[in-house]
C-alpha cells in the first residue's frame, strides 16, 4: 500500500489550472524522483501535498487517510516534513531555534534530546553552529540546516523541492549522499529536481512533469534511459 | 522601503546632527531655566512615565505588523476600551471615592480585567474584521481597521457618554519619593516598574518559550512556518492577544497617573504610539520600547521647555526627522528583500 497518493489532482492559483489530473503515489520506504523544467508544477505538487494550497478536485491520501481538507498542521503531524525550495530557514533566528522549529509539533518535548542527538550525528556542524544566526550561513550550510530541521519530527515522508539548487557540484554530491542515507533509514522520500541525472540516479521510480500535466513516469532506470525524458524538457 | 530622499553618508550626518542638536538644545535649555536641573529631571520623571505608556502601546502596534504587515489604526482604541474596563472594575467595587475592597486587590482585578478584555477584544477584532482580508489588497484590511476604529470609539460615546471619567488621584498612596528637589509619586513608580515588569516577561517570552519562537517564525516567513506545522492563524490570534492586552495595561496605566479618561482618548494615544513603533523600527520590540520612550521624553521637555500647545508638533517632527535619515527606524534592520 502506498504511503502519500495523489488521485485526479487539479490545483489552481485562482483562475489559472496549474496541476492538471495529477496522480502519483509514494511507497513506504521508497525514493520517488519528481522532474520537470521550470514552472512546471513541482512546487505545487508539494505545496499540494503539504495543503498550503487545496485542490479543487481530487484527492490526497497519506499513510491510508484522506488529508484533502485537513489542515497543513495536521499531515505534517501525521509524518510529512519537507526542506523546501530556497531552503526558507528562519534568518533572523539561531541554527538551534531553527531545528525547534522543525520538532515543532513534538509538543511535550518527548524524545528531543534523541531527535537531537540524531541530527547532529548527521551534521555535527549544526552542533558546532548551534548559536550562529541561520541567515549568516553560506548556501551549503544553510542547506544542512533545511535537511536537519526537516528530520527534527522524523517524518515517514520527506519531501525535497531542489535540494541541489545553489551548490556547487561537490556539495551537491554530499547532499544527494545524505539523501540516500535518510532514505537508507527508511524513510520515503519525494524528490523534485531538475538535475535529472543525478535526482534518477539514486531514486526508485521517476515522475516527469511538464505545464501540470504527467508526461513520463516509471522506473528510475527506465527513465534513465528514455530518449523521451530530453524531450519532456525541451518540448515543454 | 526603498523611498529616500536623504541617503547614505547625508543621511548619517543629519542624523547624528539631530542627535547632537537635540542635546545641545535641552543643555541650553536645562541650563537657563528657573529651577534648572531640577525641572530637567522632573521632566524626565514625566517623559519616562508617559514613555511608558508609549511604548505599550508601541509594542502592540509592533507585533501586529511584524506579523501581517498591518498598521492596525484600530489599536489605540484597544488601549481606550482597556482604560474604560479598568474604571468599570473600580465602579463596581465601589467607584473612585470609596472602594470596598483593598487596594492591591482592586488593582490587580483592574490590571487582571482590562488586559483580558483587551486582548479578547483584540482576537475578535483580528478574527472579523482582518482574517476574512488577509489575502485582499494591502488597502483593504488598512480601511477595515480605520472602520474598526470608528466603530469602537462610537460604542463608546454610544454606551458611556462624551464626559470624562475620572480615575481617583493617588490610588496607588499618596505618597512618592523625593530626591532632592525631584519628586517621583508612587503612582508613578508604580507604573515605570510595571511597564518594565511587562516588557521583561514579553521580550523573555518572545525568545525563549515555544509560542514566542513560533511567533518570530512566523514574521519573518509565514509560508515556511507553517511548513514546520506551525498554526499560523491560531499564532497571528495569540499576537493580537498580547499586544492588545499590553495597550489594555497601558490603558489603566494611563487613568492611574492621568485620571482623566474618555471614549477619544486612543486617538491621540494610538498615534503617538503608532509614532513610537515606526521611529524605534516598526516590527522590533526593543524598537518599539526605545521608540515609546523617546516620544514620551521629547513630548515632556516639548511641553516643559516650549509649551504643550507645541508638544504634538514636536513629537511628529521627530517622526518625519527619523523616516528621513533613518527610514527603517532607530533598531529596525533594513528591508531585507526576500527572493
Ligand atoms: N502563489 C502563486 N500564485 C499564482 N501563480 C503561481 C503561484 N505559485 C506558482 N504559480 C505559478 O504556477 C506555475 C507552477 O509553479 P511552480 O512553482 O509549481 O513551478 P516549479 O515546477 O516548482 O518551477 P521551478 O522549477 O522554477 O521551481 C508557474 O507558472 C507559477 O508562475
Ligand atoms: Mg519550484
Amino acid at each position: 500500500m502506498s504511503l502519500l497518493r495523489l488521485a485526479g489532482v487539479n490545483t489552481y492559483y485562482g483562475e489559472i489550472h496549474i496541476l492538471q489530473n495529477l496522480t502519483l503515489d509514494v511507497g513506504e520506504g521508497e525514493l520517488v524522483s519528481l522532474l520537470g523544467g521550470n514552472a512546471s508544477g513541482k512546487s505545487t505538487t508539494l505545496k499540494t501535498i503539504l495543503g498550503l494550497v487545496r485542490p479543487r478536485t481530487g484527492a490526497v491520501e497519506f499513510a491510508g487517510e484522506d488529508v484533502t481538507q485537513r489542515a497543513t498542521s495536521y499531515r505534517i503531524a501525521r509524518g510529512i516534513a519537507i526542506v523546501p525550495e530556497n531552503r526558507r530557514l528562519f534568518a533572523p533566528m539561531t541554527v538551534l531555534e531553527n531545528l525547534e522549529m522543525g520538532a515543532y509539533l513534538n509538543r511535550d518535548g518527548k524524545g528531543r534530546k534523541e531527535d537531537f542527538e540524531r541530527v547532529y550525528t548527521l551534521f555535527p556542524f549544526l552542533h558546532e553552529r548551534r548559536h550562529q544566526l541561520a541567515g549568516t550561513l553560506s548556501g551549503g550550510e544553510q542547506q544542512m540546516v533545511a535537511m536537519g530541521r526537516a528530520l527534527m519530527s522524523h517524518p515517514k515522508l520527506l519531501l525535497m523541492d531542489e535540494p541541489s539548487m545553489g551548490l556547487a557540484p561537490i556539495l551537491v554530491e554530499r547532499s544527494f549522499e545524505i539523501i540516500q542515507q535518510v532514505h537508507q533509514a527508511g524513510v520515503a522520500m519525494l524528490v523534485v529536481e531538475q538535475n535529472a541525472n543525478m535526482a534518477l540516479s539514486i531514486a526508485d521510480r521517476g515522475y516527469v512533469l511538464a505545464t501540470g500535466r504527467l508526461v513520463l513516469e516509471g522506473p528510475a532506470k527506465q527513465l534513465l534511459e528514455d530518449e523521451g525524458l530530453r524531450k519532456a524538457y525541451l518540448g515543454r | 522601503m526603498n523611498l529616500r530622499l536623504v541617503r547614505g553618508r547625508t543621511a548619517d550626518v543629519l542624523f547624528y546632527a539631530g542627535i547632537a542638536a537635540v542635546v545641545a538644545l535641552l543643555l541650553k535649555e536645562a541650563l537657563t531655566n528657573p529651577g534648572h536641573w531640577s525641572l530637567f529631571f522632573q521632566l524626565a520623571v514625566d517623559g519616562v512615565t508617559l514613555g511608558s505608556v508609549y511604548a505599550l502601546i508601541a509594542i502592540g502596534y509592533s507585533m501586529v505588523y511584524g506579523i501581517l504587515k498591518l498598521l492596525n489604526f484600530a489599536h489605540g482604541d484597544v488601549y481606550m476600551v482597556g482604560a474604560f474596563i479598568g474604571y468599570g472594575i473600580l465602579t463596581l467595587f465601589g467607584g473612585a471615592a470609596n472602594w470596598t475592597i483593598p487596594v492591591w486587590l482592586l488593582v490587580a482585578l483592574m490590571f487582571g480585567a482590562s488586559m483580558l478584555g483587551s486582548g479578547f477584544l483584540g482576537v475578535v477584532i483580528e478574527r472579523f474584521a482582518y482574517r476574512p482580508l488577509r489575502d485582499a489588497p494591502r488597502l483593504a484590511p488598512l480601511i477595515s481597521a480605520l472602520g474598526v476604529s470608528f466603530f469602537l470609539q462610537n460604542s463608546a460615546l454610544l454606551l458611556l457618554g462624551a464626559q470624562f471619567r475620572a480615575y481617583p488621584f493617588g490610588l496607588i498612596g499618596q505618597g512618592g519619593v523625593s530626591i532632592r528637589t525631584v519628586f517621583i509619586s508612587a503612582t508613578r513608580i508604580f507604573v515605570i516598574a510595571g511597564a518594565v515588569v511587562l516588557m521583561i516577561v514579553l521580550t523573555v517570552f518572545v525568545r525563549r518559550s515555544r509560542l514566542g519562537k513560533a511567533m518570530r517564525a512566523t514574521s519573518y516567513d509565514r509560508e515556511a512556518a507553517m511548513m514546520m506545522g506551525i498554526d499560523a492563524d491560531r499564532v497571528i490570534a495569540s499576537t493580537f492577544f498580547i499586544g492588545s492586552a499590553l495597550a489594555g495595561a497601558a490603558g489603566v496605566m494611563f487613568g492611574l497617573v492621568f485620571t482623566e479618561i474618555f471614549h477619544f482618548m486612543g486617538f491621540t494615544a494610538g498615534l503617538k504610539g503608532f509614532t513610537a513603533a515606526v521611529v524605534g523600527g516598526i516590527g522590533s520590540i526593543p524598537g518599539a520600547m526605545l521608540g515609546g520612550l523617546l516620544i514620551g521624553l521629547g513630548e515632556a521637555y516639548a511641553t516643559g521647555y516650549v509649551s504643550s500647545t507645541y508638544q504634538d508638533l514636536i513629537v511628529f517632527s521627530i517622526l518625519i526627522f527619523v523616516i528621513l535619515v533613518r527610514p527603517s527606524g532607530l533598531l529596525g534592520t533594513a528591508a531585507v528583500q526576500k527572493v
